[in-house]
C-alpha cells in the first residue's frame, strides 16, 4: 500500500485543545487495523509532544506517515529550543512553570516518556531556533 | 467489578454515558498529574484524579480507559464532558477525597495495572 501522510498544525496558545491531533491520528490507526499495543505507544508518544509544543514552544507542526513497517512522526517547532538536551532526557527534570504543573504537566516525564514508547528517537535543537523530535514505531 | 458497582462503592453521582456501566473492569490508578499517568500506567481501566480539565479526558483516551471518577467532589466542565461522551468513557463524581475512594476500591477487589 502507499503510505498515508498527515499533516497537524499545533496552536500554541490554546492547551484546551491540545492533544486533539494524536486523539485523531488514534482513531485512524485503530480504523486501520493496527495492534493496541502499536497505537498506545504512537498516541502516549505523540501526545506528549503535542503538549510539549504547546507548552514549551508556542505551538508547532506534526506530520505522521503511516507505510507498511512503521509509523513515523516529525515534531517540530519554532521554540526556544533546549539548552541541555541529556539534563531534559533525565526523569523528573523540567522547565515548565507552576501554572503547567497545575494542569497535570511538567512533572519531567515528557520527552523520558516519548523515548520510551518509541522504537526511534531522534532530537535535533538548538537554542532560539526551535527543536525537531524524529519518532518512529515499528509496526510487527 | 462493573462501572456501575465503582459508582455504588464511592455513592458517586453519575455525570456520562449511563448506557455503558456494565462495562468490567478490574484495575484503576490515581493519580493528579497526568504525566505520571502517561508515564506509569499500563492497562488501567479507570482513573480516580482530583484534577478538572481537558486533558485528563485525553490523557485516560490515549491510555484506553473506560471511567474516570473525579474525587473531593471535583465537577468537569461541559467540554469536558462532551469530550469524554465522544469518547465513550463514563464520567463519575464522588465527594470522597483520592486516598479513600482508591482505598475502598482496593478493598472492593480493584488492583493497579501490575496486579497488586
Amino acid at each position: 500500500m502507499d503510505s498515508l501522510r498527515l499533516h497537524y498544525d499545533v496552536p500554541g496558545d490554546d492547551f484546551t485543545r491540545a492533544g486533539a491531533a494524536s486523539g485523531d491520528v488514534k482513531r485512524m490507526l485503530k480504523q486501520l487495523g493496527i495492534s493496541p499495543t502499536v497505537i498506545r505507544n504512537v498516541a502516549v508518544a505523540m501526545y506528549e509532544g503535542e503538549i510539549n509544543l504547546v507548552i514549551h514552544a508556542g505551538g508547532g507542526e506534526i506530520d505522521v506517515e503511516v507505510s507498511e513497517t512503521e509509523i513515523s512522526m516529525v515534531l517540530s517547532d519554532h521554540g526556544p529550543g533546549i539548552e541541555d538536551v541529556e539534563l531534559a532526557m533525565k526523569e523528573g527534570y523540567s522547565t515548565a512553570p507552576d501554572n503547567i504543573r497545575c494542569l497535570g504537566f511538567g512533572a519531567g516525564m515528557g520527552l523520558p516518556n516519548i523515548k520510551k514508547y518509541t522504537d526511534e528517537f531522534r532530537i535535533e535543537t538548538e537554542v532560539g531556533v526551535g527543536t525537531t523530535l524524529f519518532l518512529k514505531v515499528y509496526i510487527q | 467489578m462493573t462501572v456501575r458497582e465503582v459508582m455504588e462503592v464511592l455513592d458517586a453521582d453519575l455525570i456520562c454515558r449511563e448506557d455503558l456501566l456494565s462495562t468490567e473492569v478490574n484495575t484503576a490508578c490515581g493519580s493528579d498529574m497526568m504525566s505520571d499517568v502517561l508515564a506509569f500506567v499500563k492497562e488501567q481501566a479507570i482513573l480516580l484524579t482530583g484534577l478538572v480539565n481537558a486533558q485528563v479526558v485525553r490523557t485516560a483516551e490515549m491510555m484506553d480507559m473506560h471511567c474516570i471518577v473525579f474525587v473531593r467532589g471535583k465537577r468537569p466542565g461541559l467540554d469536558m464532558i462532551e469530550l469524554a461522551e465522544d469518547r465513550d468513557m463514563v464520567m463519575l463524581c464522588t465527594k470522597m477525597e483520592m486516598f479513600t475512594a482508591c482505598g475502598k476500591l482496593y478493598s472492593a477487589g480493584l488492583r493497579g495495572g501490575s496486579g497488586v
